[in-house]
């Protein structure tokens, strides 16, 4: 029996060697609340865990120059739900951290765990997909950016080469009249895995709707960008139709599956009901008339 | 004796002797046990749903270092299956098969094997390598599939009508004349209803210690019953009852469900045969796998009633799974369905029947629930088509004092009118519902249980009272005893510490369950109070140099009376009991009894739920339980399982389900998918206490705790159509489902 | 392999401990450090039983590394009556009979007992999804909610 070595490195160049001369064997260990689980039931038996809370890059949240956000990707849910301007800015991309789990979890669960747990159905996926959101990557080669859809590569696997370690979220500066919003359906008000999630992202310009993007959670293999839910609503004022015509957009995109927490009819009706109303509060928010 | 004006205790919302203990995180769980030398028990599990064990070869699996022992049901007593060895209400022969599989396993996470190990990580190490050959069989879950004539059977002994079947057993009840009684009726609505498995989902795994010295073994368990843990240890090991004690550790929740042992015999032999102390504590997995749950059914309910609201027949049948093993509480159901109601011609009937899941365990009145949810939801129908409003249904057909159930007893002075008076009468039943919102109303029965209890009341120096019991004590009930033993004595209640004894302290005293502790228990702590206050004012007549029966017990102190009258001073308790050993030695007494008497328990439920239409989801928004109790002894403590019962019902009612793969696995084996009410689902439940004595009981007193888990499932459902139009015969009410019927509804109206 | 050394503080007090690599903070409280008053109901982080709270912060111990808990300051249910005096919860606790079988107790208590570190003044919604983590199968959650919220309520009109 190989027993599990911990590390708690300084810095990212640190973390990557270690995990790179763990030879896949490595895990790395932001908040724990996925991993910690799947070590006990065990479906996980790292030979390395790295625990990357230590970094301070990681664990820290900044307003960048331009006026967007960067989020480290280990920082705990309840320290983004504490960060005022951040949830002013981005209110759906907070909620949807904040939904990651009960208040314990929220001490401990971080959006850069979430994304790289690759569940189809991660809370704060969808949100960051729609606030279009870019992953700030550290591996053994440097530093790349991608778009967060762009990071899962299915169930429970990710786009990430060996000893790459995803550092940051950063949310692009937001025009004026623009917010965010994102729900999710579960069967219980609280600690259940989405049936549906749905984030939605967008900007008016005198009640018309300019630029919008829409991430759909647990109705397909990886989060989805729904780009024609969002073509629907861009150009419109969000009217019935708009938001009907979103809507099919949306259950069209759905390939989901039927398992124990929702049924393949179930997840595609709700993806459509979400959308008009994750927008309606988005809408609201942005400063609907 | 106490009249009703200077009670002091009974009724008083005391603090529980153990409470400081729990909040401070001191109490001390199964779980919490350890001993100098400790080794881990694991349990290997079956990964199939059925098959025949070919061979076990645990030979790898001992030479692995730091393993100490490793057992199957070879080292266990074998009782054959054509010989009932009951215990209680248990048969040895299934509960030995359900905790250690012999020749065939018959669900999956059934246990094939044991080891014993220096650590956790050894001891699961060693699982991997015992090999078991399995010959797999075709396996069924499903209660109707499983009595189909095609089904795997899975026991060759079982025969109903003559053939190898599924079906375990049957009860039936008949009162009257049915089909003459349908005959009569105006309206008959008949409808087939269908439950899932529900587990009792206590937070507490199931854990113990065993230590076996010299041949004696002491257990320290979490279990209902430490007398039920010795005498299974004993029939399963062969050890006589006396070498064997039984320590009740605190209890984190049962339910009904540790009524029964999963682990101590297991840990017993490991224990003796490695010589050293086992501690065994499950998995949240495990427990969802291979414990508990109740039975998932198929039921169908018919009631005919006249134009005036009469009942005049009732009919119902109920197929209930058992699980792995036969036992399906078909009792509660066939007994319960139609005890709240007065009605001249019954029927009922039930079926237990066998599958390839884990054995069913009690839940909080078990059966009872899931003949209600029919029976009630029948109610709702039958006063829909009377146009009766359906509270004044149940009322124009209660039960009272002198009506025949059909399951036996004639009723003495029950309270369910009361109940539905007390709702018909609450603000809760005419507050205007908002939009999307609907109201349900069900009644529920419980028989209620008494049997063995026993106690000792013991006086010590300083005046002060040490009362012993043999019930763990699941909800308070410390508390109650406390109460009672103050009010009877006549002093403050925190002169008044209650324990719960072991198997070797206290007497006999039966399972914490059936809703009896509180009950029996006060029986025997009353006839042994009773007793110990003879003996102090025997001492104070020996002090005054009076006759005894001129002395009275007031306020906690002795008085002479009749012509004595005001001769002497009075004699406090403390007084007493500090010239105990020159009047006559230490002061106390013991009674142990079978209580007879119990008498069922009613309740009935208001409920109101608002469902989001688009996406199916019914919440619970207001709900109201009223129950004849007989006499609250502690309120708060009745409230409480008042309530928890109500969120237990609600839970079963929207969203706990056992879910099967594909292979025949439990696939939400985990409290994140077998979805329990968490705290934000719920609203405040209020409950309503009503309080019509029960005649048989020193105090009043009727069994609460299972009661409250009746009515809901139905409360919810009729309240659900209140606010759709749409009714549902299956649970749970889960949004997928919901919402489908929603559109199918849609589409109908369309078309 | 050889046990990692871990220096941390609990309750207050300055604490060492020895563990290995995979044992979860819960592991080490109810076993080398004896704290069994955190309870492990599920070890997946879905029943609050094992709540603690770390720099303040409320967490599941099932859900963290013994090893995280390296220089941090850890409070559990033993740390919450001071000098024998119980918290303002849990004498509401015991009064309003927040409690059944009191497994979920400790757990209630540390996470309501941080609840109210932050808002004294939460409405009853706060106070049910912020309990939504912890698991009460006995309650029903009605005295539980109305203890927290009326603790609450004293501790206020004793700050004033």
């Amino acid at each position: 029996m190989t027993e599990t070595q911990y590390l708690a490195p300084h810095s990212l160049d640190e973390a990557v060697s270690a995990l790179l001369a763990a030879n896949g064997t490595g895990r790395i260990l932001a908040g724990g609340t996925d991993l910690l689980v799947q070590m006990q039931a065990g479906i996980v038996k790292p030979g390395l865990i790295v625990n990357i809370k230590k970094i301070p890059e990681m664990t820290s949240i900044e307003e960048t120059p331009d006026g967007g956000f960067r989020i480290g990707a280990a920082v705990a849910g309840a320290v983004v739900g504490e960060h005022e301007r951040l949830g002013k800015a981005w209110p759906g991309v907070v909620e949807a951290i904040n939904l990651i789990g009960s208040t314990q979890v929220q001490g401990r669960a971080s959006a850069g765990g979430n994304l790289c747990n690759a569940s189809p159905a991660a809370d704060s996926v969808p949100a960051l997909v729609a606030a279009g959101a870019v992953a700030t990557i550290h591996g053994p080669n440097g530093r790349r950016t991608v778009p967060v859809e762009e990071v899962p590569a299915g169930p429970g696997r990710t786009n990430l080469a060996p000893g790459e370690i995803l550092v940051s979220f950063t949310l692009p500066p937001r025009p004026p009249h623009s917010s965010d919003a994102y729900l999710r359906m579960i069967p219980r008000t609280e600690m259940d895995i989405a049936v549906v999630g749905c984030g939605v992202s967008l900007t008016l310009e005198n009640g018309k709707c300019t630029a919008a993007r829409v991430g759909l959670g647990a109705v397909a293999p990886t989060v989805l960008l729904v780009k024609d839910a969002a073509d629907a609503l861009i150009g419109s004022k969000l009217e019935d139709d708009a938001l009907e015509a979103a809507a099919e957009a949306c259950r069209a995109a759905c390939r989901p599956i039927d398992d124990k927490r929702g049924t393949i009819a179930y997840r595609t009706k709700v993806a459509g009901v979400l959308l008009k109303r994750a927008a309606a509060i988005a809408a609201d928010r942005a400063g609907r008339a | 004796m106490t009249s009703e004006s200077n009670v002091k205790w009974i009724g008083k919302n005391t603090i529980r002797p153990d409470g400081a203990d729990k909040v401070t995180g001191r109490a001390a769980y199964a779980a919490d046990a350890t001993m100098p030398g400790m080794i881990w028990g694991k349990i290997l599990r079956s990964p199939h749903p059925h098959a025949r064990i070919r061979s076990i070869d645990t030979s790898k699996a001992e030479a692995l270092p730091g393993v100490k022992a490793v057992m199957t049901s070879a080292d266990f007593v074998e009782f054959p299956v054509d010989t009932p060895v009951p215990i209680g209400i248990q048969d040895m022969r299934w509960m030995s098969r359900n905790i250690m599989a012999r020749d065939k396993v018959l669900f999956a996470g059934h246990p094939v094997a044991a080891v014993a190990a220096t650590t956790e990580k050894i001891a699961e190490q060693a699982l991997e390598l015992i090999e078991v050959d399995y010959e797999v069989l075709p396996w069924v879950i499903d209660v109707e599939e499983a009595m189909k004539p095609d089904a795997p059977i899975l026991h060759d002994h079982i025969r109903f009508e003559g053939k190898p079947s599924n079906i375990a057993g049957k009860l039936e009840h008949t009162l009257g004349d049915v089909e003459a009684g349908f005959a009569q009726a105006d309206v008959v609505i008949e409808r087939s209803f269908r439950t899932e498995p529900v587990h009792q989902g206590y937070i507490e795994p199931h854990a113990c210690l065993v230590s076996v010295s010299d041949g004696k073994a002491t257990v320290w368990s979490s279990s209902q019953g430490q007398f039920m843990v010795r005498g299974m240890c004993a029939h399963m090991t062969g050890l006589p009852q006396n070498d064997i004690r039984a320590i009740p550790a605190e209890i984190g929740g049962g339910f009904g469900g540790k009524t029964i042992v999963y682990l101590e015999p297991v840990a017993l032999v490991l224990a003796m045969k490695s010589g050293r102390p086992v501690k065994m504590q499950m998995t949240r997995e495990e427990v969802f796998r291979a414990t508990g749950p109740t039975s998932g059914s198929v039921s169908k309910v018919k009631i005919g009633a006249t134009k005036d609201g009469k009942i005049v027949a009732a009919e119902g049948t109920w197929w209930l799974q058992a699980g792995a093993l036969p036992g399906a509480p078909i009792r509660g159901p066939v007994g319960c369905g139609f005890a709240p109601y007065d009605i001249p011609n019954v029927h009922t009937l039930g079926f237990d029947v066998v599958c390839n899941r884990s054995k069913v365990a009690a839940y909080r009145a078990p059966g009872s629930p899931i003949g209600a949810y029919a029976v009630e939801c029948v109610m709702d129908e039958v006063a829909e088509a009377l146009g009766i409003d359906p509270l004044e249904l149940r009322l124009r057909n209660a039960a009272k004092e002198g009506t025949k159930a059909a399951y036996g007893p004639v009723f003495p002075r029950i309270g369910y009118e009361e109940t539905v008076r007390a709702a018909m009468e609450h603000p809760h039943y005419r507050a205007p519902l908002g939009p999307n919102q609907g109201r349900g109303v069900a009644s529920g029965y419980w028989f209620n249980a008494g049997g063995e209890s026993s106690a000792q009341v013991n006086i010590n120096e300083d005046g002060s009272v040490v009362v012993i019991t043999g019930h763990p004590d699941i909800g308070g009930s410390r508390a109650s005893t406390a109460n009672i033993t103050a009010e009877l004595l006549g002093i403050d209640y925190r002169k008044v510490s209650v324990l719960i004894g072991d198997t070797s302290v206290i007497g006999f005293s039966n399972l914490t369950g059936g809703s009896r502790v509180t009950y029996a228990s006060a029986m025997a702590v009353t006839e042994s109070t009773r007793e110990v206050i003879n003996t102090l004012k025997a001492r104070a007549a020996k002090i005054w140099g009076i006759d005894p029966e001129a002395v009275i017990w007031e306020n906690g102190e002795a008085r002479p009376a009749g012509e004595n009258a005001g001769n002497f001073e009075p004699l406090t308790l403390a007084e007493i009991a500090a010239k105990a050993n020159s009047t006559g030695g230490p002061i106390g007494a013991g009674k142990q009894l079978n209580a007879v008497g119990a008498e069922g328990g009613f309740g009935t439920h208001i409920c109101d739920v608002e469902v989001d239409r688009e996406l199916g989801i019914a919440r619970v928004v207001r709900y109201t339980a009223f129950q004849d109790v007989g006499r609250a002894i502690h309120p708060a403590y009745v409230e409480g399982q008042i309530q928890g019962g109500a969120a237990q019902g609600i839970g079963w009612a929207l969203n706990e389900e056992y879910i099967y793969d594909k292979n025949g696995k439990l696939d939400n084996a985990s409290f994140l998918d077998y979805r329990m009410p968490v705290c934000s689902d719920l609203p405040m439940i209020e409950a309503v206490i009503i309080e019509v004595p029960n005649p048989k009981h020193p105090q009043g007193v009727r069994g609460v705790g299972e009661v409250p888990i009746v009515p809901p499932l139905a409360a919810v459902a009729n309240a659900i159509y209140n606010a759709l139009g749409i009714r549902f015969y299956s649970l749970p009410m889960s949004p997928p489902k919901i919402l489908a019927a929603l559109e199918q509804t849609e589409r109908l109206a369309a078309e | 392999m050889a046990k990692m050394h871990v220096s941390t503080t609990i309750n207050g007090e300055p604490t060492e401990f020895l563990c290995d690599a995979t044992d979860t903070l819960l592991d080490a409280l109810r076993g080398p450090l004896g704290l069994t008053g955190s309870k492990e109901g599920c070890a997946t982080g879905d029943c609050g039983a094992c709540s603690v709270t770390v720099d303040g912060r409320l967490t599941c111990s099932c859900l963290m590394l013994a090893a995280e808990a390296e220089g941090r300051e850890i409070g559990t249910i033993e740390g919450l009556s001071q000098g024998g005096k119980l918290h303002p919860l849990q004498q509401k606790f015991l009064e309003m009979a927040a409690l059944q079988c009191g497994i979920c107790t400790p757990g209630f208590l540390v996470a309501s007992k941080a609840l109210l570190d932050r808002n004294l003044e939460p409405t009853e919604t706060e106070v049910r999804y912020w309990l939504a983590g912890n698991l009460c199968r006995c309650t029903g959650y009605d005295k539980i909610v109305h203890a927290v919220l009326e603790t609450a309520a004293e501790m206020r009109g004793a700050s004033r």
